[in-house]
């Protein structure tokens, strides 16, 4: 197997694989499996990393899955292609709208560890739509690495939300790769409130003049949790939109990390790219790393990042109190404001609902 | 009956406060005047439960209840109110939503029923006539690109909608047009009955001759240092502070 990136890689400096990289992981056997959402939608359910053909109510489009050769030199990339034996894989023809789909893995290493590499595969071609909203969960030690490869054609759109819910002793490490075409739209929000350590890691490749993106996040983390959100987007052609925000709340000894790069490629006039990267603090332990950069090598274009980190304001809490607001509720009303903003790409009336309720369990959970 | 016995208070080693003493029975409407810095707002502050004074000497009780040992919320939920000289911005929270939290969190503490977000607009938006503030203000976030006259009202707006026993108006009607000062005077005096007292914080006689103040006060470096009638008022309009400490 590939081994695992080191922090001597300027990719991994902040996030330290040498806790997973002492597991040793078990061949995954039949497993419990609690009741799943499924949010009213078509739900593909991969348990351990296998589709499971009886809990799933697959869309007719779903294709049987088939390897593919790994291209780049991601070292989790790489290391999926070597393990992959399973993924949801499909292409939705030109013109289809197919409405929102559910994909729910579920993983259990609790007889004994676990390692599950989907690799999932999805194609919109030209003027496709979908909705996916991806939810991760799972229980006792197990490692999370699917790998989601997405390849939008002309003047597709796809809305990939994800809840990142798993276990409190897992490993999520996820690669999410978007090839967008010309006016074609990636939009994705992910929710990070579950796992030991994860990262996910997207790369957005603005192929096609006036492609555009949305890479939105909000990672909650307490304890002894670490959240890594990368991105790298390219701008490859003229016109492309990308904008970022990602939000951190974190609590206790909690540590969060952002690593955002925009690549501007000589052709890509009039980019226009924007990042910004927030950090809310809860508790003096609490640690959040930054790394915004820009690359850029076009003359016309519009690229802006900010990035900051603070606490809860206490005149916002005393105004709060003042008004009969308990102290616990004031604070929880300034974190939901906190994380608006990232969350306004999130249309689709099922997925904000599902976060809301995430982020308001992630609050009481405390 | 809010009653106030030689409160001393600082911030840090500062001392702010320095023996204040006033009563404000059930029913009135008090006024405090006073040159900046004489520690008005320390005072609307300490008495709302603000963080960062320490309280050096003397008591506050309201309706007899020790009030300086209650939370802020639980201070609110006993039913006072403080509308800021500086109304706080809260990017990210709905002004109707967090009014409707406050009330509800009032409204609980007080063991009554609490009140859907339909039964909450169409109380809010009675109110927001009275006011002669547009229904947009509720759908905006709270006080976030609010004109400075726009925070007041909408101060005065919670304050319509709470229904405090005790209100403390922190110069509510500074930055206030002629017509809003108006319009918030007759907030005021709409809640004004038996069970309700005000003291309202003001560098202007012009608001006086709205809401008509029973007694009138002076407060300078953290003393109370003369009461009157609404004439004092007056008197101050024509003569300014100086002279005052020494009385
Ligand atoms: N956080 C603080 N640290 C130090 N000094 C403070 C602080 N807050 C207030 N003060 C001081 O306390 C004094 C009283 O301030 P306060 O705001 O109560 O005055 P005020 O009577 O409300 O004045 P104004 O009419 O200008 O509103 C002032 O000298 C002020 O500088
Ligand atoms: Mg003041």
């Amino acid at each position: 197997m590939t081994a695992l990136p080191s922090r001597k890689l300027e990719a991994w400096r902040y996030t330290d694989l040498r806790s997973l990289a002492a597991i040793s992981f078990a061949e995954a056997a039949p497993v419990a499996v609690p009741e799943l959402p499924d949010l009213g939608l078509p739900r593909i359910v991969f348990i351990n990393g296998a589709f499971d053909p009886v809990r799933s109510t697959p869309p007719d489009f779903l294709e049987k899955f088939s390897r593919v050769a790994e291209a780049s030199d991601l070292p989790l990339a790489l290391i999926n292609a070597e393990q992959a034996q399973d993924g949801m894989t499909f292409s939705l023809p030109e013109g289809v709208d197919a409405g929102a789909i559910l994909l729910v893995s579920y993983a259990s290493g609790v007889a004994a560890p676990v390692a599950l590499h989907p690799r999932h595969r999805i194609t919109l071609g030209l003027g496709a739509k979908l909705t996916l909203i991806e939810i991760a969960m799972g229980e006792g030690v197990y490692w999370h690495n699917p790998v989601i490869d997405i390849a939008l054609h002309a003047s597709s759109a796809l809305s990939h939300y994800r809840l990142q819910n798993e276990g409190q002793d897992a490993f999520h490490l996820a690669t999410i790769r978007a090839k967008i075409a010309a006016g074609a739209a990636y939009e994705s929000f992910s929710l990070v409130i579950g796992a030991r350590l994860s990262r996910a890691e997207f790369h957005a490749t603005l192929l096609g003049p006036k492609a555009s993106t949305h890479l939105n996040a909000a990672q909650l983390l307490r304890g002894h949790q670490h959240g890594d959100f990368t991105s790298v987007v390219a701008h490859d052609a003229p016109h492309c939109g990308s904008r970022q925000t990602v939000k951190s709340v974190l609590d206790g000894p909690a540590r969060g990390v952002f690593q955002g790069r925009i690549e501007v490629a000589r052709a890509a006039q009039k980019t226009d790219g924007y990042q910004m990267n927030q950090a809310l603090l809860l508790s003096p332990d609490a640690e959040m790393d930054i790394k915004p950069e820009l690359e850029i090598f076009a003359d016309d274009v519009k690229c802006s990042h900010g990035a900051t980190i603070g606490a809860l304001d206490p005149e916002q809490i005393f105004y709060l109190r003042s008004r009969g607001i308990p102290e616990d509720q004031a604070r929880a009303m300034l974190i939901r404001a906190f994380l608006t903003e990232a969350l306004e790409p999130v249309t689709d009336a099922a997925a904000r609902e599902m976060f809301e309720a995430a982020i308001e369990a992630w609050w009481v959970g405390q | 009956m809010l009653e106030i016995k030689n409160l001393s208070a600082s911030i840090g080693d500062k001392e702010i406060l320095r023996g204040v003493d006033l009563t404000v029975p059930d029913g009135e409407i008090h006024a405090i005047m006073g040159p900046n810095g004489a520690g008005k707002s320390t005072l609307s502050y300490v008495l709302s439960g603000r963080e960062g004074y320490e309280v050096t000497g003397g008591s506050a009780t309201y309706n007899g209840e020790n009030i300086l040992a209650l939370t802020p919320e639980a201070r609110a939920a006993a039913g006072i109110f403080l509308a800021f000289q500086y109304p706080v911005e809260l990017p990210g929270v709905g002004n109707a939503n967090f009014i409707r939290t406050a009330l509800n969190a009032v409204k609980r503490a007080r063991g009554e029923a609490e009140l859907d977000a339909v039964a909450f607009l169409k109380l809010a938006r009675a109110e927001l006539k009275n006011l002669s503030m547009p229904d947009d203000m509720l759908k905006r976030n709270v006080n976030v690109g609010f004109s400075g006259g726009e925070k007041k009202r909408n101060e005065v707006l919670q304050m319509a909608l709470l229904r405090p026993g005790l209100a403390i108006l922190d110069e509510t009607d500074s930055g206030l047009d002629i017509d809003a000062l108006k319009i918030v005077s007759d907030g005021v005096n709409a809640l004004r009955s038996p069970k309700f007292s005000a003291l309202v914080i003001t560098h202007y006689q012009r608001l006086l001759d709205h809401i008509v103040p029973d007694r009138v006060h002076v407060l300078s470096a953290g003393r109370i240092v003369r009461s009157g009638g609404p004439e004092l008022a007056l008197e101050l309009e024509a003569h300014g502070y100086v002279g005052q400490e020494a009385a």
